[in-house]
């Protein structure tokens, strides 16, 4: 066990859990609070620190998106939340804290028994992985594995019931049901990747983890898919932590989004003001490294330089060596994430003791927004 | 600056006075494919393709995966001879013996692969991996005159300080840097053409323009002819002049970038272009946007047993009787557009106009749909 630095704890303590950072107040209305998580990897070294001070509330039945590069620690939070993390990853802090539909005790799945997250797996809490040929038995028939989920959490269901039960699901998700005979490789990556969605769904779990499920299929498909998604989400009003690289699809899709960052939460807001007002370079910078499909195009360029070596990270801020906002004392202080209206950020230009001036939103505005108003490159030839 | 367009581009739609430098006529390739049970087959992954790039301009190759797009670019580049149709660099058609294409040709095409991770030599460092071609097909002896050349294409691929990069061995590097590496590599020969396949789709998302925009240098400065594969419609945007839509091995439409994003002419590019997500369109628009008739999209068709007709009309919401018996010719419809499809000689091309009844283009589903998620909000 690792011991955090001071001032990283200081932040979660006061700045987070005692402000209003999601709008989910009352535990009734938040499906899954995380705060403080830390996740580490084990090595002959130090310890590589792939997920930092992770905080953040899920409410019932909303989309999170969950936006970051390769190396962002997007994976390692979902293997944490979903407790599936093999070592030498290791949870080091923080506590992820699932609230049951029923009004039944809270659970920190951080802690909790292996006994009580099988109880919780597929019945609560369930996950849909990237590549569908990987998460579904390739020797076993659809239906026997849908058989086999169903009947492990309802006894008394037979098997022949199992399998009908298996052919509606399959025909929720658009694929006719006489797949259920059908092995896995007979199917199309989209229909695989179908199946595995209506496999999460089948004991109509109250949180759904997401990992980049669209990311294997074109974007006819993705499309079909998601609509199926949110098309399921309105009738059983399950959740969604939705992962992925491409924000512009989150932009669309998510409710709220958070940007990660070697680790780290820097921005959490909702899709809309992630799109129209940016707060922190680094969103501002992702967001503009999505030419637009219609709007007129200007020249952008992307973020420049790459993403940290989480063995060696940065000191201060993790962004500071690639930000063209970044001013005295970014390369030394790392900033916690402050809300303001449900909007949070983790940076020093929204931070009024770094920058000596109220926290007046315009003016901050205008300081991020080197790009815009005089950027190095900016102007195209 | 924000209205300043981004690649220097001729005027959209002008007819390119100079003689293409790389062409496919009517290309067609056929591979042979045996199952495990013995059975021969055969699939039909290029039918009838034909493409021409022209100095200093980009043309954008989209489609899904298993639309062709790869082969199409490994038949350009000459790797795979095809089945029928012929390839015409510079107006001359290749020429190939024992099956493979002449040296010089590879001087004068290069293609850059998907994985910069593959695709490079990973026991040799940087400045062999780039001293090789020149050694190769330029005929460069003497080290002085290679470090020169080295040093000069790593500083035209922006890997600078040159010192920081030349001894370092491809796993040391990003995946940013080794793709530039890749094409430094291939503009060591000084080619005419770059065909790249798919160039930026492994990159982290930050970097990706980065690599777009050095593409359009090369394309602006240099003059060389590009071709651009991707699945990403935004990003062909971006860079391309022209865009060409491939379907199930066959081309479908093509014409400038503009014009066919904002007016498919084709009902398969529409689909393609209402599919793509556009982070410009509003996060409120969501619930049409995702609420298409999901289940009607279907999926493309097996290569080895195409559907007749049109390969799309088994997908197509404009499906009639001709569609599912004979091919669509390819319609002309000016300022170099063109696209196969019967709406155009059956004169229905107007239908395509209006609202998708595939996905939410009209206003007047959003209210309704923002009413039904308020509601469940609120539960």
């Amino acid at each position: 066990m690792v011991t955090r630095t001071v001032h990283e704890s200081d932040r979660t303590d006061t700045d987070l859990t005692d402000t209003d950072l999601t709008g989910a107040r009352s535990a009734s209305g938040a499906v899954l609070e995380v705060t403080g998580l830390a996740v580490e990897y084990v090595t002959d070294g130090d310890p590589v620190r792939a997920c930092a001070d992770v905080t953040f509330t899920l409410r019932r039945g909303e989309i999170l998106g969950v936006a970051g590069e390769s190396g962002s620690g997007k994976s390692t939070l979902i293997t944490a939340l979903t407790r599936l993390q093999r070592p030498p990853a290791v949870t080091t802090a923080g506590s992820i804290v699932f609230h049951p539909r029923d009004g039944g005790p809270a659970v920190d799945l951080v802690t909790a028994s292996p006994r009580t997250l099988r109880a919780l797996r597929w019945t609560s809490l369930s996950i849909v992985l990237q590549s569908a040929m990987d998460a579904l038995n390739p020797v076993m028939r659809l239906g026997a594995q849908f058989a086999d989920v169903l009947r492990t959490h309802d006894r008394s269901l037979s098997r022949d019931a199992a399998w009908t039960r298996a052919a509606e699901l399959l025909a929720t998700v658009g694929i006719s049901g006489d797949r259920v005979r059908s092995y896995p490789h007979e199917l199309s990556g989209g229909m695989r990747q179908r199946a595995s969605i209506a496999l999460a769904l089948a004991c109509r779990p109250e949180l759904v983890v997401m990992d980049e499920p669209t990311t294997a299929v074109d974007v006819v498909m993705q499309r079909q898919i998601l609509a199926q998604v949110l098309r399921l989400r309105r009738t059983l009003g399950f959740a969604v932590v939705f992962v992925t690289h491409d924000l512009s699809l989150l932009l669309e899709l998510a409710d709220r989004i958070a940007i990660m960052y070697a680790g780290r939460v820097v921005e959490l807001g909702t899709a809309q003001e992630i799109y129209d007002e940016p707060r922190h370079p680094y969103t501002r910078g992702l967001r503009d490294s999505f030419p637009p499909l219609r709007a007129p195009l200007r020249r952008l360029t992307g973020i420049p330089g790459t993403p940290p070596d989480l063995r060696r990270p940065p000191s201060g801020c993790p962004f500071h060596p690639r930000c063209a906002a970044r001013f005295d004392g970014c390369d030394t202080h790392l900033p916690g994430l402050v809300a303001a209206g449900g909007h949070a950020v983790a940076c020093r230009l929204h931070d009024p003791a770094a920058t000596g001036r109220p926290a007046d939103t315009g003016q901050q505005d205008r300081a991020a927004r080197p790009d815009r108003t005089a950027g190095p490159e900016g102007g195209a030839r | 600056m924000t209205a300043t367009t981004v690649p220097a581009t001729s005027a959209p739609g002008t007819t390119v006075p100079e003689a293409p430098v790389l062409e496919a006529v009517d290309v067609t390739k056929h591979f042979a494919v045996r199952s495990a049970v013995g059975a021969r087959s055969v699939v039909r992954a290029v039918e009838g393709g034909t493409l021409a790039l022209h100095r200093g301009r980009v043309v954008a190759l989209v489609g899904e995966s298993g639309s062709g797009k790869t082969t199409l670019a490994r038949l350009l580049a000459g790797f795979y001879a095809p089945t029928s149709g012929e390839i015409r660099l510079e107006g001359t058609p290749v020429r190939r013996r024992r099956g493979r294409v002449e040296r010089g040709y590879h001087r004068d095409v290069q293609l850059i692969f998907q994985d910069p991770f593959g695709s490079l030599n990973p026991l040799h460092r940087v400045r062999h991996n780039l001293e090789r071609p020149l050694r190769l097909h330029h005929a460069v002896r003497g080290r002085a005159e290679l470090d020169r050349r080295v040093r000069e294409l790593l500083e035209r691929v922006a890997l600078t300080p040159v010192e920081q990069y030349v001894d370092k061995f491809p796993h040391e590097l990003s995946g940013g840097q080794r793709q530039r590496v890749v094409i430094a590599r291939a503009l060591a020969v000084e080619p005419k053409v770059l065909l790249g396949d798919e160039p930026i789709s492994m990159l982290d998302v930050s970097i990706r323009l980065e690599m777009l925009n050095l593409l359009d240098r090369l394309r602006s400065e240099d003059g060389l002819a590009l071709l651009y594969i991707t699945h990403d419609i935004a990003s062909a945007r971006y860079l391309c002049d022209d865009i060409v839509v491939m379907y199930a091995g066959e081309m479908v439409e093509g014409g400038p970038k503009e014009q066919v994003i904002a007016a498919p002419q084709h009902p398969y590019t529409r689909l393609l272009v209402e599919s793509s997500p556009d982070p410009g369109r509003g996060a409120r628009d969501r619930e049409a946007l995702f609420d298409a008739d999901a289940d009607s999209l279907g999926e493309p068709p097996s290569l080895i047993d195409p559907p007749a007709g049109c390969r799309f009309h088994p997908r197509c919401p404009f499906a009639m009787d001709v569609c599912r018996t004979q091919a669509p010719p390819r319609t002309d419809l000016g300022g170099g557009r063109w696209a196969r499809c019967w709406l155009h000689p059956e004169g229905r091309a107007g239908e395509l106009d209006r609202p998708g009844t595939d996905a939410g283009t009209d206003a007047g589903p959003v209210a309704e749909h923002a009413t039904d998620r308020t509601t469940q909000e609120n539960q």
